[in-house]
């Protein structure tokens, strides 16, 4: 039986609370490292600390957020998270938020030596959240928004039953990546400028003012019929036949938060790399005291360590800036980290030495066997690229909202040589019907030939194109 | 979060954050729901019967993972790293039923193929299963026997478990040590001492009487497959009543031309050969009842599994005896394990019998032996 007290003396093994003084003599730490980041040219939202135990830090990890919305997805990622916690395979130290001002999370039980590393890193990850022009458009007031999301979803819930808000929101979870995080970019403004110039070009008296918009309203029906939409949530938000309202409220409400964690998708190596490469420099400025040395290149090397097979994100990143380091002043390095996203970084600055060093290399799977491919560098890097355009997702437009003249969403996987997996892809088409309310077809290229899957009422059959 | 001035470094007191924990719960539900829909296939695989429950059994849950558009992981080429020199060509690895080796791709994202492997053992899954059985049409006027076991709230102390707290008498304990020390203000405060807890006893709940005659057809005809499924259901059948039920009596009786009373490790593991005269061991249950259990004192469940190949010559009498056992008992359950798509003789002459008690069933396949214990026990 699991009471209050097992679980503090399981996450604090310790056992003792965080002395007051402790958390004076980290408030000071912390003081004297935001002046040192400023010196060092880090320009940061002011950051708020908060020490928490495993649980918090935990959840936060899985949730993304201290308040968010319930949902047993993220009580599966916790619980993994918290496991592998727990055997002591794996330890998040620190948590920081993208808001202003920001909020960073430290794990209670970390040494100071530790605290003061990784007080320096989230300095250095505020930097970026502040001046990386991707995050320029994400909303820097999220914690409260998304408290907001969870109490409004958890009304629905009491209204509608949270069996059948957790199917929506099952459904929405599936197509939450495909959004548009640059709709703000170009079109809108041109249609802006556009009715402008209609109107002005037809002088109307306002009696019959409501007659131009209904016309306009048309003019809007054919132009959705016509474009490709990236933004799938959206479509479904403006055009879903039979989405009740509230319905329509939580995919907004997602739509906001995957829109707010898409730049932190789309620069998950840049950003570790630049943070890693910070506090290094940080705990050379303030001194460490002789005992703490050692503590210190333990956390650094374990942080940076190359896992098995795998890229370690903060290793590659790190790795970049080093070398970026070497070539350039410091007045190009703040460039890069305003302009680059994971992609545009990988591509520009990841050379040949580089990959040598660290033995990168591409692989596939021949037959039964995973085999090495290529170790050529260009080949290496543009692969690498690849993988992370879109955060690793395939490109989704939708192409017709009328399809078939039924009323049938057709959307369309724009392949750029990599094909779909035919049994996730079937169960989302599935999620998405659900959602659209009427058939949902989704036209896709397999093994070099083009085929139209569609779904009605939650069956899928497949047929296939003659081009 | 309540910052100061100059201050950046808080620390709060987390211990009620039980957020996680809660989502953790609602996924653990999700994973016990995919148990119960595979139940079928699971609770005739052999590792657990043959393993008599020891064995661990991993299930891949495939309706808990979190559907997206993806590419083909096992079609892409991926970026991986490596401590050495590799060169084209070098082989990393076979092909495991997860995934491949080097499986990180640039941003360590690409979580592989997402199967979430709930491990269960023979214990999860007969709590799954039981909790869906039970003895039918149980007569409570029968002589009480049979016990089990059953916790009782019924006393008030001043230590206790946390989850059992009475509210209500520590907030009395509160007010009243107030009043005594004659405080006065309105906040009421609950110290340690005032803490109270509900505490319980466990008592024997008794139930009725009851016996359960377990016959199976131990003929020549009855192959492999129709042993095994006969033997499945027998398995889970003792399982279910010796969990459930105090001390439920199992009488164990086998035949073919001839009905005997087997022990249990018999009724398990022996076969016999020869023909196949259902009536003999509805004899033999009916001399059974009479001796020892008198159907005024006793709730009793026969049941029979054959694969219904009965000496033609044998119907008439084996319905008379049915239709006797039927009128003594309170269910009787009879199973047919067929492969083909008739039905045989025995089971057309003993739907002749109308009466609800009879229970009947076909098995085909055998995911059916769940849904024959449900018929049976429900």
């Amino acid at each position: 039986m699991i009471n209050s007290n097992d679980m503090n003396s399981e996450c604090d093994p310790a056992g003792g609370m965080v002395l007051d003084n402790e958390i004076k003599e980290l408030n000071a730490v912390a003081q004297e490292i935001e002046k040192v980041a400023r010196s060092l040219g880090l320009d940061f939202f002011p950051v708020y600390f908060e020490v928490c135990p495993a649980e918090a830090l935990y959840t936060f990890g899985a949730y993304g957020m201290p308040v968010r919305f319930t949902h047993w997805s993220f009580g599966k990622a916790f619980h993994r998270l918290k496991t592998q916690y727990d055997l002591n395979l794996s330890r998040i130290y620190e948590l920081v938020i993208n808001s202003n001002p920001s909020y960073a999370f430290l794990l209670e039980g970390n040494k100071l030596i530790q605290n003061k590393l990784v007080i320096g890193h989230v300095y250095a990850h505020v930097d970026f959240f502040k001046n990386n022009r991707y995050f320029k458009n994400t909303p820097r007031d999220m914690v409260e928004r998304m408290a907001a999301h969870a109490q409004q979803i958890r009304n629905y819930e009491l209204q509608y039953g949270q069996y059948t808000v957790e199917k929506t929101i099952d459904a929405v979870f599936s197509i939450q990546e495909h959004v548009d995080p640059r709709s703000h970019i170009g079109r809108r403004k041109l249609d802006e400028k556009e009715k402008k110039l209609t109107k002005k070009s037809n002088p109307i008296s306002s009696v019959y003012e409501d007659l131009w918009s209904m016309a306009e309203k048309e003019a809007e029906v054919e132009i959705t019929k016509k474009v490709e939409y990236e933004d799938l949530l959206l479509y479904l938000i403006e055009h879903a036949p039979s989405l009740q309202e509230w319905q329509r409220d939580v995919v907004s409400m997602i739509r906001d938060e995957s829109l707010y964690f898409y730049p932190q998708m789309e620069t998950k190596i840049i950003n570790e790399g630049w943070a890693t490469f910070w506090h290094s420099r940080i705990m050379r400025e303030i001194g460490i005291e002789d005992g703490e040395t050692i503590d210190a290149a333990i956390m650094h090397s374990q942080v940076v360590q190359p896992s098995r097979g795998a890229l370690n994100p903060y290793y590659l990143g790190v790795k970049i800036w080093e070398a970026l380091d070497k070539k350039y002043d410091r007045a190009t390095l703040f460039d890069v980290r305003e302009a680059e996203n994971d992609v545009s970084f990988i591509r520009n600055y990841l050379d040949k030495e580089i990959i040598e060093e660290l033995n990168l290399f591409n692989f596939r799977k021949m037959g039964a066997q995973w085999q090495v491919t290529d170790t050529a560098w260009k080949k290496v890097r543009d692969n690498l690229a690849q993988q992370l355009v879109r955060g690793g997702n395939p490109t989704i437009v939708v192409c017709d909202g009328d399809y078939g003249d039924k009323g049938g969403l057709l959307l369309r996987h724009c392949h750029e040589g990599l094909d779909l997996d035919l049994k996730y892809l079937e169960k989302t088409l599935a999620y998405v019907q659900y959602l659209w309310g009427k058939p949902a077809y989704l036209e896709t290229i397999m093994d070099n030939r083009k085929l139209i899957f569609e779904c009605q009422n939650g069956q899928v059959t497949k047929t296939q194109q003659q081009d | 979060m309540f910052v100061k001035d100059g201050v950046i470094v808080n620390h709060d007191d987390w211990g009620l954050h039980r957020k996680g924990y809660l989502d953790q719960s609602r996924h653990k539900e999700k994973v016990q729901e995919a148990i119960k829909q595979q139940l079928g296939d699971l609770i005739v695989d052999e590792s657990i019967i043959l393993s008599d429950g020891k064995k661990a059994l991993k299930i891949p849950m495939r309706s808990l993972e979190e559907f997206r558009f993806k590419y083909d992981f096992n079609k892409r080429q991926h970026t991986g790293q490596s401590n050495q020199k590799v060169k084209p060509g070098d082989v990393l690895g076979k092909d495991s039923a997860e995934k491949g080796p080097g499986s990180g791709s640039g941003a360590g994202e690409e979580p592989g193929i997402d199967i979430y492997e709930a491990e269960i053992t023979y214990e999860d899954l007969a709590a799954i299963l039981f909790e869906q059985l039970k003895l039918p049409n149980l007569d409570d006027k029968k002589r009480p026997l049979i016990s089990h076991e059953r916790p009782e709230f019924n006393d008030v102390r001043k230590k206790g478990l946390t989850a059992n707290i009475d509210k209500k008498r520590t907030l009395l304990e509160s007010i009243k040590r107030q009043a005594r020390n004659l405080v006065k203000t309105d906040e009421l405060k609950i110290t340690p001492e005032d803490l109270r807890y509900k505490t319980w006893e466990t008592r024997p709940s008794y139930e009725t009487n009851a016996v359960i005659l377990a016959m199976m057809d131990t003929s020549g005809s009855m192959g492999q497959f129709e042993k095994y499924i006969a033997r499945t259901f027998f398995f889970w059948m003792v399982r279910f009543l010796r969990t459930k039920y105090g001390n439920v009596t199992i009488r164990f009786l086998s035949h073919h031309t001839e009905a005997k009373e087997v022990t249990e490790e018999e009724f398990f593991t022996k076969a016999e050969s020869g023909g196949t005269r259902c009536s003999s061991v509805y004899q033999l249950a009916l001399d059974i009842i009479e001796k020892e259990y008198p159907p005024q004192h006793y709730n009793i469940y026969p049941i029979h599994f054959t694969d219904g190949d009965n000496i033609s010559s044998d119907s008439n009498r084996a319905l008379a005896l049915m239709t006797k056992l039927v009128e003594i008992s309170r269910v009787v359950g009879y199973g047919e394990i067929l492969r083909t798509h008739y039905s045989s003789t025995l089971m057309s002459t003993l739907k002749r019998i109308t009466d609800p008690k009879l229970r009947l069933v076909t098995i085909k396949d055998r995911s059916e032996v769940y849904l024959a214990l449900k018929k049976v026990f429900s």
